[in-house]
């Protein structure tokens, strides 16, 4: 019995492994990237899926799933748990360095308002910039150490500067550049790759099984799910970073997490918050 | 704002609706750090809101109360501008106190 | 989405037990309501009860009956078991006392509050939930003892923990 159980596993391990090799791209893909197209398939499919559901309430990831969840979050927002890391970020924000120059120096509008414009392409450098390596850029550049990406003082800072964004839609631009276009087709195709023991993409969860329960847990749809960030998780008790998510989620299936705010992370985060362009920044976010 | 007290407090016709939110961490004393250690209780045990120089609410707690607590209710009188004073000791014996205004 | 298979603990978590707590029948003759002025001390031993009933007793002195007049507000199926909203309602007249209780936590009593003249009935709190349990209200009026209580469902966190 059991070396037939053995070979049984054995092959499927083997069929999972080819599997995860060939990477998955939704049909009808050509050889022009077009985001725009993609963009308006991808919210489309959403809202065809989910008619109740309000356009700009699926930034509400699992709550916009769920009533039962939905009443627990809405209470909870009267005074919202994550309102000592949102005042310590507002802190953080204005205290300067030790150049004497502070955040607002870094960013256009002096930091103010722009969380929407987050990730862009840096035509000078030829890469995708986020927000959190913004951050940390700054202070180097002022001679401070950098943050952890996945600790609290990102996660405050990032959730500050999300807050004055709130209500504001998400606006990426992609310039005509092949190599922003190539970074998007990266995160892009990073999105649709399964990965990890357990063999998920991002959207084996967030776009074959939003509203469905993964154990116990409600899954958020991909659309606008990134507008949320940072998320201040009941499972952590308290704010996390993008590059936390990223890297637990990816130890969550079973795989091996990349560094975060290595390359892929960032394009799939520039992808994300493309194709959810037009919905509103909510962050700070709350989730389970 | 150095105090742990967060307050929100609105008059609305007879009634001030109060929600507080405070910095602790609430440890029940019954969960394990990362090593299998228990980490010690370590919660508020009493907070009190006064208005006008009486008492207007009172919460007893144990560790069962979620971290970083809050509580609503809501008292007849108050109007914008009053003060209403908020105070919490803890089972360490420690305390913290803010007075707050009622928008 | 490949079939990992979840395993029947977690099910079993998810069915939750149900069980009604018994909180006191019928009853009983009006009895002494200490003042509340008079008693601002913190009910120590009644955060030491391992049972909603020693607790009820410790705090009150009385048992509780059931009263479609206290409404609780609860989930079913909490987010988190850290933060629980759970919030009272009543109608009852000379409320002076309401508590939270939660059988299936290792402290039953969560949080007793005591509620002056001129303080509205009504309170909301988030509470920590060990597992699935009833979670009961006790409201204090009149110097009798009234009752509500909601099974709350609590789940493991899910994604491969």
């Amino acid at each position: 019995m059991k070396l037939r159980s053995a070979i049984y596993l054995a092959s499927a391990a083997l069929a999972f492994a080819a599997l995860t090799l060939a990477s998955t791209l939704p049909s009808g893909a050509s050889d022009k990237v077009d985001p725009v197209a993609d963009a308006k398939a991808f919210q489309k499919f959403f809202t065809d899926k989910f008619p109740k559901v309000k356009f700009e309430d699926f930034v509400n990831g699992p709550y916009s799933m769920n009533e039962d969840l939905y009443r627990q979050w809405q209470e909870k927002e009267q005074f919202p748990p994550y309102e000592f890391s949102l005042e310590m970020g507002k802190e953080m924000f204005s205290k300067p360095f030790k150049s004497g120059k502070s955040y607002e120096d870094c960013f256009p509008n002096k930091g103010i308002g722009i969380r929407q414009n987050y990730p862009y392409f840096d035509e000078k450098e030829g890469k995708v910039i986020t927000l959190e390596l913004a951050l940390n850029r700054c202070r180097e550049a002022n001679g401070e150490p950098p943050f952890s990406y996945v600790k609290d003082e990102m996660a405050a800072l990032t959730a500050y500067m999300a807050f004055t964004s709130r209500g504001k839609p998400m606006d990426i631009k992609i310039p005509n550049d092949p190599r922003a276009l190539a970074a998007y087709e990266n995160g892009k195709e990073y999105f649709y790759t399964r990965r990890g023991q357990l063999n998920f993409s991002c959207a084996t969860c967030h776009v074959q099984s939003p509203g469905e329960r993964i154990r116990a847990e409600i899954l958020a749809p991909a659309l606008g799910i990134v507008n949320a960030m940072p998320i201040y998780r009941s499972e952590w008790s308290g704010m996390g970073t993008t590059s936390r998510r990223f890297t637990t989620c990816n130890s969550q299936i079973r795989g091996v997490p990349m560094n975060p705010q290595d390359d892929e992370y960032r394009n799939v985060e520039y992808y994300l918050s493309y194709v959810s362009n037009g919905l509103p920044i909510s962050g700070p976010g709350a989730r389970p | 704002m150095a105090s742990s007290i967060r307050v929100r407090a609105t008059a609305s016709g007879e009634t001030t609706e109060v929600q507080a939110l405070i910095q602790h961490p609430m440890d029940s004393g019954f969960i394990k750090d990362a090593k299998g250690e228990i980490i010690p209780a370590h919660f508020i045990q009493q907070l009190t809101f006064e208005y006008d120089g009486k008492n207007v609410f009172t919460a007893d707690w144990g560790g069962g109360v979620s971290k970083d607590p809050y509580v609503k209710f809501a008292f007849k009188g108050g109007k914008k501008g009053d003060e209403l004073k908020v105070s919490w000791v803890d089972n360490k014996g420690a305390t913290d106190t803010t007075t707050a205004k009622i928008q | 989405m490949t079939d990992v298979g979840f395993s029947a603990t977690r099910r079993l978590i998810l069915q939750g037990a149900g069980a009604v707590a018994l909180v006191g029948l019928g009853n009983l003759p009006f009895g002494l309501t200490p003042a509340l002025a008079a008693n601002d001390k913190y009910p120590e031993a009644a955060f030491k009860a391992k049972s909603e009933a020693d607790a009820i007793k410790a705090l009150y002195g009385k048992t509780a009956e059931p009263s479609d007049k206290v409404k609780m507000d609860a989930p079913e199926i909490a987010e988190n078991g850290a933060v629980v909203p759970i919030s009272v309602t009543t109608t009852l007249a000379d409320v002076t006392s309401i508590s939270f209780l939660v059988s299936e936590n290792p402290v039953a009593l969560v949080a007793s509050y005591k509620i002056p003249a001129g303080t509205l009935p009504n309170v909301a709190n988030r509470i920590k939930m060990a597992r699935t349990s009833n979670v009961i209200v006790v409201v204090e009026a009149g110097g009798k003892l009234y009752s509500a209580n909601k099974e709350v469902k609590v789940t493991v966190g899910g994604c491969g923990g």
